[in-house]
């Protein structure tokens, strides 16, 4: 992890979103696809807290002038700001962030699905697979045809690719799960890597729970720190023997987090106290030291 | 000619290198940030607070950003004694930085077996009794809302060890002097002055509160002017009582405002989130800001808030 003064090379827009490029050769040498950067705030503002972005793209070049790209939505103060910033602008950038996604191993049928910005991570994902030899498939959906991120980069890096926008207005009409059955079935993936809205990775891990197929997701959480020290970010994720859970970070043990054993009701449901665990989920063993106290 | 400051300080008997500490709960306890920062220049670190059993802490999201602070309801989520004993024990010993562990729990014999389960542990200077968190199930968990209650956990606990004991304190109290004065009766060595404030933040076009629990505790900047009048207040009853005055300190000046108001170190919570150089950045502006000042050491400023006019009112305001 490295905490760097990087220099604004270029800041553009990509259809609806923003897109940054940075100086960063350092980050840039060590970020895997799945992993983040912070983007720190100045001072003398009345917002504090680093900004968290999903690395869209890594150019190493040798280690020398290697850049990276984010990309965001200006939505909020911070990315308000962001959006400002002009080239040779200084951002203290700390990076990269993260668990990155997982190495598919033997498996060589991938399919990449995206949404909104989300997508973002996963072109970069989708060089380091081709890079093996691995067959990349992609789902890229949104709400409209703007805020269908970078469909021409999409084709030109997944040997098949299906958008879909709610309204129709670009590719199928429909959400990216309404595609997944069919696009699976046809390409036969062997592992699934989405990041998106976190309701999206929710039916797009529970429909690959049910197939069997492994699937891994990059997950959002509000985060105050990105260096594991706050607990803010939290995931409710359950053991791997399925006895019991407990909650995992983000920035730490995130944000690419098996999509299986994230318990979703639990995290993205409306009241925490009225949740049923998943099937076979049996409530954690009180770990019994001197006596257990009355909690 | 123009000499250093030195920075170590002495409260009492437990000794820093220099007056700036990281808060408990922002800075782990000090191994995730090994690998970010050089923990050398730290004066100390205060651990994230350990309970008895393992603590999953409260619902998502945990932390809402409010003006210049961030609301947070962790819900003191922890592994529990046992394991930060496995894990962190080892670590602290092998750290080279003094250690405070921070202890929390629902009940006095909570706080009772868990320092039993820390005292020993090498690299421990001192306990702090985190009895004011304001995430907790019920209010009237908050030891730190009333004297005696208070003085019941702080008791327990110095009665239990040798390890000096500091109170963690709230500001949300109509004295907080009251419950200083209880807690040093009942042995603590020191204060730690202040806790977040319970505060809540709502999302107008939901109308859904903005923290999965409701409410939470403010931090950041937004909060020091009540962390330096708790110093303030509590160093004037308490002159021989050290106090570590924490509260929205990101620069030397911070802490220096919270010396001069009588605290006798202090702690760097929030701005470790987007600054992990913080605490040693702070530590190495105060020597700075000493130099310059032309004083020998912390204790140079500690208390000496300027009550008395020595200038003349303007005319005007004379009349």
């Amino acid at each position: 992890m490295i905490r760097a003064r990087c220099e604004v090379l270029s800041n553009r827009r990509t259809g609806r979103y923003h897109s940054l490029t940075l100086v960063a050769p350092e980050i840039a040498e060590d970020a895997k696809p799945g992993q983040f950067i912070e983007v720190g705030v100045p001072e003398g503002r009345d917002i504090l807290l680093r900004r968290p972005f999903s690395i869209h793209q890594a150019s190493r070049r040798g280690g020398w002038a290697g850049t990276l790209e984010i990309v965001f939505d200006a939505l909020g103060p911070g990315t308000a700001w962001l959006a400002e910033a002009r080239s040779h602008d200084v951002l203290d950038v700390v990076g990269p962030l993260g668990r990155p996604f997982n190495d598919p191993g033997d498996l060589s049928t991938c399919l990449l699905v995206g949404g909104g910005y989300g997508a973002a991570p996963l072109y970069f994902l989708a060089e380091e697979l081709r890079a093996k030899d691995k067959a990349v498939h992609m789902i890229v959906g949104a709400r409209t045809a703007e805020r269908v991120f970078k469909p021409l980069e999409g084709k030109r890096l997944a040997s098949s690719l299906v958008f879909t926008t709610d309204d129709g207005t670009m590719g199928e009409l429909g959400r990216v799960t309404d595609a997944l059955p069919s696009v699976i079935k046809r390409t036969g993936a062997q592992v699934v890597y989405a990041c998106g809205p976190n309701p999206m990775l929710r039916a797009v891990g529970e429909y690959c729970r049910d197939l069997e197929i492994p699937c891994q997701v990059a997950v959002e959480e509000l985060m105050a720190c990105g260096l594991g020290i706050c607990w803010t970010c939290v995931v409710p994720f359950i053991a791997l023997d399925g006895r019991g859970w407990w909650n995992v970070r983000a920035c730490v043990e995130g944000p690419v987090l098996n999509a299986a054993r994230i318990w979703w009701d639990r995290w993205l449901g409306a009241s925490a106290d009225d949740q049923t665990p998943p099937e076979g989920f049996t409530a954690a063993p009180e770990p019994q030291l001197a006596k257990p106290w009355p909690r | 000619m123009m000499t250093e400051a030195r920075l170590d300080v002495d409260l009492n008997g437990v000794r820093f290198p220099n007056p700036v500490l990281a808060a408990s709960g922002c800075f782990g306890s000090g191994r995730e940030m090994a690998g970010v920062i050089d923990l050398a220049g730290l004066g100390g670190i205060v651990t994230k607070s350990v309970t008895w059993a393992p603590t999953r802490g409260l619902s998502t999201p945990r932390m809402a950003e409010t003006p210049s602070g961030m609301l947070n309801a962790i819900g003191l989520q922890n592994p529990g004694v046992e394991e930060f004993r496995a894990k962190d024990g080892p670590f602290i010993e092998s750290l080279g930085v003094p250690v405070v562990v921070s202890v929390a729990g629902t009940s006095v014999e909570e706080y009772s077996q868990v320092t039993l389960r820390v005292r020993d542990l090498p690299g421990v200077v001192a306990i702090e009794a985190n009895i004011s968190c304001p995430n907790v199930e019920r209010r009237n968990q908050v030891f730190a809302c009333h004297a005696d209650q208070a003085a019941e956990v702080i008791g327990a606990m110095t009665r239990l060890t040798t390890v000096p004991v500091f109170a963690k304190l709230t500001a949300d109290v109509t004295n907080i002097v009251g419950v200083a004065q209880a807690c040093v009766r009942a042995g603590a060595h020191g204060l730690s002055l202040i806790n977040t404030l319970l505060g809540m933040a709502i999302d107008v076009e939901t109308f859904r509160p903005r923290l999965g629990a409701v409410t939470g505790g403010l931090s950041g900047p937004a909060i020091r002017p009540v962390a330096v009048r708790c110093v303030y207040q509590v160093a004037q009853a308490l002159p021989e009582t050290p106090i570590i005055g924490i509260g929205g300190v990101t620069r030397a000046e911070d802490a220096v405002e919270l010396m001069v108001a009588g605290a006798w170190a202090v702690q760097v919570g929030t701005a470790n989130f987007f600054n992990p150089g913080a605490v040693a950045e702070v530590a190495a502006g105060i020597g700075e800001f000493l130099t310059r000042k032309g004083l020998a050491g912390p204790t140079d400023l500690r208390g000496k808030v300027q009550l008395r006019r020595n200038v003349p009112e303007p005319a005007h305001r004379r009349g």
